[in-house]
């Protein structure tokens, strides 16, 4: 397998999905046309960040081999995703590219004992003989700051969100991957306990060199963690570029949306102005034009009738008729 | 004058189970006095399992065995109406609950019923409560709704039609329709992503204003306090351990279980490594003797371990329970 510059590639990769009503049907792009790349060199974490109902999830999905492109190319170190059979996922991809989820007690079944699920991943991704499976066990424990004492024959209810969540993160990381997807990691988790995740996250990225896609809906703690930023909206990528720049001083009318829905703690920081929700989604993603047209502050009459253009504009790509005329 | 709505006073309420003869005790609220005005915000905050939603279990006087109010009383107030909540009648319940007390539970937007329209849960709603005829219910609805900025449309939607954000607005529309006076509202925002749920702070904040109700409100998200709450009540491991109004307690926490609470947070301003609070919150059947924050405390002194710290006034309206502090409070008098 010659070696690839990207780890992951995207190019205009697109999900569609099919509206049924009645004898009709109506394309809805989840995902449309998203460009983005993970150099192989040097780990990051990439977050991807917008509101619920964006296409984060549906790009995570498309991302671990869980659901098929339908126009595009999606590739992990050179090869397509869509065209590994079950047998190369099983044997290589798998274990290249692991997922860590939402909710760590959805993640785990309740009749089970947690180690059994850590027992299993080595088991079937063979990174272990039997006989040393407790050490490696214990020793990919530690990273995550447990240990096989502290967990072996627990349930999950036994285990404290936080610590179900590292388990989590300790199974995704037995198969020694280069690439972990996690979706939603901590908004199941008290504040105080997100911080601990996410600082976990940039220490197995300066350590261990695992590339992370950081997926979110909580700015502040990609501000904190993440080293570029993806922010979604209905499909499309709004903006994109490294995150002091996209947080720090954001230019799509979207983005500053979404930074200033953050609440701050701080009494002199609270909110004075309202904002736009969104009623349906279904009706943003099926419309003409810029999809944030109808709650952008600044919309123009040509947002409401083509597609905005894909501009560079102070050190990131930005997806808006505003920016356009400075390129 | 601002009079007091809702009145507790050293309140205990514990899990008392008692399977095969062994008997375990789960102190969830222990020795709490709180006192909520008329036409404020109250905000509980504090990690998960910390007493919060027990806590407002009994002060909405909704609990049932294995939870047991062993002392204290909670009084509500309205009207020239005293009662303790902690012993209503089912008629009592009846009467006060909705109409006057109103509660938004965690997840809340799960209770919508799946399989019928949003204008039929609210006219069984409604019915219940008025004794109105259909056509009366909608009538009401529609109003209320668009009285909130609301969709009229939703009306006529089936729940999975509409979006988590809708569905938590929908719900709160549903548990204020009546006007209550008091209002208990469980981590209404959990779980939506920001946008939403500043729309859903935003319609908490209207409802309030218009109606002057009063709302308790529990998070652990501080920055949701910020925005909503005028005062707030930090809570760990069943005690209550710092009160004040909210920018005293964000720009001058003085318990150090509170620092730790604002510290942890990410903000905007920088990107240096910030660490979680070490360690976790204490099991409540044995919960360490003296501070129960002394496990966790790096400021721990040895009578921390030993003696349970007192409830300090700090300021008029601060108030606070660390062994700290008394220095500073007798310095004060001194």
């Amino acid at each position: 397998m010659q070696q690839a510059k990207n780890l992951l590639e995207a190019q205009d990769l697109t999900k569609i999905f099919e509206i049924r009503k009645g004898f009709s049907s109506k394309a809805f792009h989840a995902v449309d046309k998203a460009n983005f790349s993970l150099a192989s060199n040097t780990p990051e974490i990439f977050s991807i960040a917008g509101e619920s109902g964006s296409g984060k999830s549906t790009l995570a999905k498309m991302i671990l081999g869980m659901e098929s492109s339908s126009l595009g190319k999606l590739s992990y170190k050179g090869r397509l995703i869509d065209s590994l059979s079950n047998r190369e996922k099983r044997a290589w991809f798998f274990s290249e590219v692991q997922p860590v989820f939402q909710d760590p007690f959805a993640a785990f079944s309740p009749l089970k004992r947690i180690d059994h699920y850590l027992y299993e991943t080595a088991a079937n991704y063979k990174v272990v003989k039997r006989s040393e499976a407790d050490d490696y066990i214990n020793a990919v424990l530690n990273e995550v700051g447990l240990s096989l004492a502290e967990v072996k024959g627990r349930y999950p209810n036994e285990l404290s969100g936080g610590q179900a969540q590292r388990v989590a993160i300790a199974r995704a990381l037995l198969t020694k991957p280069s690439l972990i997807v996690a979706d939603e990691p901590v908004s199941m988790l008290d504040a105080s306990l997100r911080m601990s995740i996410v600082n976990m996250f940039r220490k197995l990225k300066e350590e261990n060199g695992v590339t992370i896609i950081y997926i979110t809906h909580d700015l502040a703690t990609a501000y904190y963690s993440a080293d570029r930023i993806a922010i979604m909206l209905r499909g499309w990528i709004v903006e994109m570029g490294p995150v002091e720049k996209v947080l720090g001083e954001p230019l799509h009318p979207y983005t500053q949306n979404l930074k200033d829905s953050i609440p701050q703690a701080d009494p002199d920081k609270s909110w004075d102005k309202s904002a736009n929700l969104a009623e349906m989604e279904a009706d943003e993603y099926t419309r003409k034009g810029c999809r944030f047209a109808g709650r952008c502050p600044a919309v123009m009459d040509k947002c409401r009738q083509q597609e905005p253009p894909n501009v560079q504009h102070l050190g990131r790509a930005v997806k808006c008729f505003l920016y356009e005329t400075t390129n | 004058m601002v009079d007091t709505i809702v009145k507790a006073e050293a309140l205990k309420a514990y899990y008392i189970t008692k399977a095969y003869g062994v008997e375990r005790t789960v102190k969830a609220v222990d020795d709490i006095s709180i006192e909520i005005k008329t036409g404020e915000v109250y905000g509980l905050a504090g990690e998960s399992g910390c007493g919060k939603s027990t806590l407002l279990k009994v002060l909405l006087g909704d609990f049932q065995p294995p939870l047991t109010v062993v002392e204290g009383s909670v009084s509500y107030q309205f009207e020239g109406m005293s009662k303790d909540a902690t012993k209503l009648s089912e008629q009592d319940k009846r009467d006060i609950r909705w109409n006057k007390v109103s509660y938004i539970p965690q997840g809340s937007m799960h209770v919508l019923n799946p399989v019928r329209r949003i204008q039929d849960t609210f006219h069984d709603f409604i019915t219940t409560h008025k004794g109105t005829t259909k056509p009366q219910s909608f009538e009401m609805t529609q109003a209320y709704l668009r009285d909130l900025g609301l969709p009229e449309k939703v009306m006529r939607s089936y729940p999975h039609q509409l979006s988590g954000g809708m569905k938590q607005r929908v719900t709160i529309a549903l548990a204020t329709i009546l006007y209550p006076k008091l209002i208990f509202a469980d981590e209404p925002t959990t779980a939506l992503d920001v946008v939403v749920q500043r729309g859903v702070i935003q319609l908490l904040k209207d409802i309030q204003k218009k109606e002057n109700s009063t709302v308790v409100l529990i998070t652990h998200d501080l920055g949701v306090h910020a925005n909503l709450a005028d005062r707030i009540g930090i809570l760990y491991a069943g005690k209550l351990v710092e009160e004040a109004s909210t920018r005293t307690i964000l720009k001058t926490p003085k318990h150090p279980y509170t620092q730790f609470l604002i510290n942890s947070l990410p903000s905007f301003d920088e990107r240096s490594a910030k660490e979680g609070i070490p360690g976790r919150p204490p099991a409540l059947d044995h919960p360490p003797s003296g501070c129960r924050f002394h496990p966790r405390c790096p400021l721990a002194i040895e009578k921390c371990s030993t003696v349970e710290p007192p409830m300090l006034e700090l300021a008029p309206g601060h108030r606070a329970a660390c062994h700290l502090l008394t220095d500073e409070v007798n310095h004060a008098a001194g």
